[in-house]
């Protein structure tokens, strides 16, 4: 039992290198060798691999186009390279007039804010569910477990009327960004997660630091905090992503336009600003999720199949 | 995991008696005291906890209360809410649109899956016998799966210009099909909005698919192949059995968010053509956001998460036998 667990921890790196060559999949080194199987083998990948860049990088390049050319430009010959010559000023004019930074300033206000909430009381309730573990512990774990089978529709609108009016303090949070920044801490998908992680941390370990002494506190920033930075840091690019892409919720508590985030700034100007205005206000607000997500690919993607291991 | 008293995996501040604590023979149970619990540090991960029990309350479990109990009552922000029995339910149940709606939501959740669920498996059973470019092919993936769905929204929305001078269009025409109308009628409107749900989505899921594909036992495979199974047949018979509950999981969350789906028909159609794309969860949000009809709308939605409850356990059931065997 210790001694697998001991694997289990091995340096991320090694781990990561398994993953990433598997010994052998359905098609074996054997099959690969046959000439059908070679054709085949490359015509999907010339098939795949087409599509995969019409699909997915296709629109991204063709809305950068459309940023840079005028509105004639594009409704009138969509797929021409840009016959008018290329319209930098676009991205300037839109800066200015749609206030593209302003409303990217509060998205990554937004989006940090929530993932400090989050990382924080994430970590702190993994750190009792799984280390600490007082009696208690499995009751609160199972109150967090629970809503994950809660559908999110029932407490749209109480979770709403909880942030206009919030009980017992009664302040509103409407149109600050603590309507965000609050209930985003509140995520039993996350809290999951890192308490899954923080159980492979060797209980030896514990053992140890508090037979040598180390208070609780002391435990959580000295072993626990630097055992778990990989997965605090996966949690904490996903939630800059989704936050990134929030929509509904922000629109419904920051109605004033003075905070709100990118998306729902396009979604008010939409079709009211000249179209070429809008494609470059678009591209701008696609930049910084595309920038980090090149940055922080292997954390997120490693995050997401991670999630999908314990969704099922 | 081996079992450990609690008492052993008491936190505690003084360093002699951790020792003493922590020592592996059982320490005999002794009448809980309130002292004595908090001199055994039994207050720390009360302090540890209290961040997140708050948001719980307030953010999660109080509005799932809530949730449960709104729909029984008048509620608006003025006055006190007041029982009012089942006049909410009745109230929804008779409004002439909600058949339209469910009608809607069923139908994009069945259209999302029917198109939605074969594409990532068939990426990520592709995908998992890539050797050398799979992180670029990781990357183009996912690459749409990033895009703030607002701007994937507002970008599809220009592409699906119904004139012949539109996007797709233009493509279509070059070989001879359409002009198509896309979002501007009823038929059309509603496989539109699930073509970019798939597009947006698809990429994700076949991450996840390929992370169950890499983590399928490679003794399987070689079993098969000296058995003489050729490459299909060990897709079929080995990858997509070691498969069923990564599957299953991905397609009962994909179930319950498909019925819940929003911001998709309501940035692209707003409901229309005819109410061709009014999905249940766009009821409650003109419920409560544009009458302020709370009551109504936590009724719908009470209704909508015992629909989605009962689906839930209904898939369960039918795919048990799938799932075990």
């Amino acid at each position: 039992m210790t001694d697998t667990r001991l694997i289990t921890v091995t340096p991320a790196r090694a781990r990561r290198k398994a993953a990433e060559a598997p010994e052998r999949s359905a098609i074996s080194d054997a099959d690969r060798r046959r000439p059908s199987v070679k054709a085949t083998m490359t015509t999907l990948q010339i098939a795949f691999f087409s599509f995969l860049v019409i699909a997915g990088v296709g629109p991204i390049l063709w809305l950068a186009k459309a940023a840079l050319s005028t509105t004639q430009d594009t409704i009138s010959q969509p797929f021409a390279w840009f016959p008018s010559g290329i319209q930098w000023g676009n991205l300037a004019a839109a800066w200015e007039q749609i206030q593209v930074g302003r409303y990217l300033a509060n998205t990554a206000v937004m989006a940090l804010g929530s993932t400090i909430s989050t990382v924080v009381v994430t970590a702190s309730l993994a750190y009792v569910i799984s280390i600490l573990r007082p009696r208690w512990a499995k009751f609160l774990s199972g109150a967090i477990l629970v809503t994950l089978f809660v559908p999110g529709v029932i407490s749209l609108v109480p979770l709403y009327l909880t942030v206009v009016d919030v009980p017992l303090v009664g302040v509103s949070l409407i149109d600050t960004y603590w309507a965000v920044w609050l209930p985003a801490a509140a995520n039993a998908f996350t809290v999951l997660i890192v308490s899954r992680f923080f159980d492979e941390i060797p209980r030896e370990i514990i053992e140890a630091a508090r037979v040598d002494g180390v208070g609780p506190l002391r435990m959580f920033f000295i072993i626990v905090l630097p055992f778990s930075k990989s997965i605090l840091g996966v949690i904490a690019v996903l939630t800059i992503l989704n936050s990134w892409k929030d929509f509904l919720w922000p629109m419904l508590v920051l109605p004033g336009s003075e905070l709100q985030p990118i998306s729902v700034a396009l979604a008010r100007v939409a079709g009211k600003t000249d179209l070429s205005l809008q494609m470059s206000a678009m591209l701008l607000g696609l930049l910084i999720p595309i920038a980090v997500f090149l940055i922080f690919q292997r954390q997120i993607l490693k995050g997401v199949s991670m999630s999908g291991g314990i969704k099922g | 995991m081996p079992p450990i008293s609690s008492a052993t995996l008491a936190p505690d501040a003084s360093p002699a008696r951790e020792a003493e604590a922590h020592s592996p023979r059982p320490v005999p149970r002794r009448r809980p005291s309130i002292v004595r619990w908090y001199r055994r540090g039994g207050l720390v991960p009360v302090l540890f906890a209290i961040p997140g029990i708050l948001a719980f309350t307030y953010f999660s479990w109080g509005p799932i209360v809530s949730g449960a109990i709104m729909g029984f009552q008048r509620t608006n922000l003025i006055d006190d809410a007041t029982w009012v029995g089942l006049t909410n339910f009745a109230y929804v149940l008779s409004d002439p649109v909600l058949p339209q709606a469910v009608g809607n939501t069923v139908y994009f959740a069945v259209l999302g899956m029917l198109f939605g669920f074969p594409a990532p498996l068939v990426l990520a059973v592709y995908m998992a016998e890539l050797r050398r470019s799979r992180a670029l092919f990781n990357t183009l993936a996912y690459l749409p799966v990033v895009i703030p769905p607002i701007v994937a929204i507002l970008l599809w929305k220009y592409f699906y210009d119904p004139s012949a001078d539109g996007l797709f269009n233009q493509i279509l025409g070059a070989v001879g099909i359409g002009p198509l109308p896309w979002l501007n009628a009823s038929a059309s409107a509603m496989p539109s909005i699930v073509l970019e749900v798939i597009w947006a989505t698809a990429g994700g899921t076949a991450i996840i698919y390929l992370a169950a594909i890499t983590s399928v036992k490679p003794e399987l495979y070689e079993a098969a192949e000296i058995d003489g199974s050729g490459i299909w047949r060990r897709i079929w018979h080995v990858t997509l059995p070691q498969l069923r509950g990564v599957i299953l999981a991905l397609v009962l969350l994909q179930l319950i968010g498909t019925l819940q789906v929003f911001t998709e028909p309501y940035v692209f159609t707003g409901g229309g053509p005819d109410n061709a794309t009014v999905t249940v969860l766009m009821l409650i949000y003109s419920y409560a956001f544009q009458y302020g009809d709370y009551g109504a709308a936590t009724a719908l939605s009470f209704l909508l998460a015992i629909a989605l409850a009962i689906v839930s356990v209904v898939y369960l059931l039918a795919t048990r036998k799938w799932s075990r065997s």
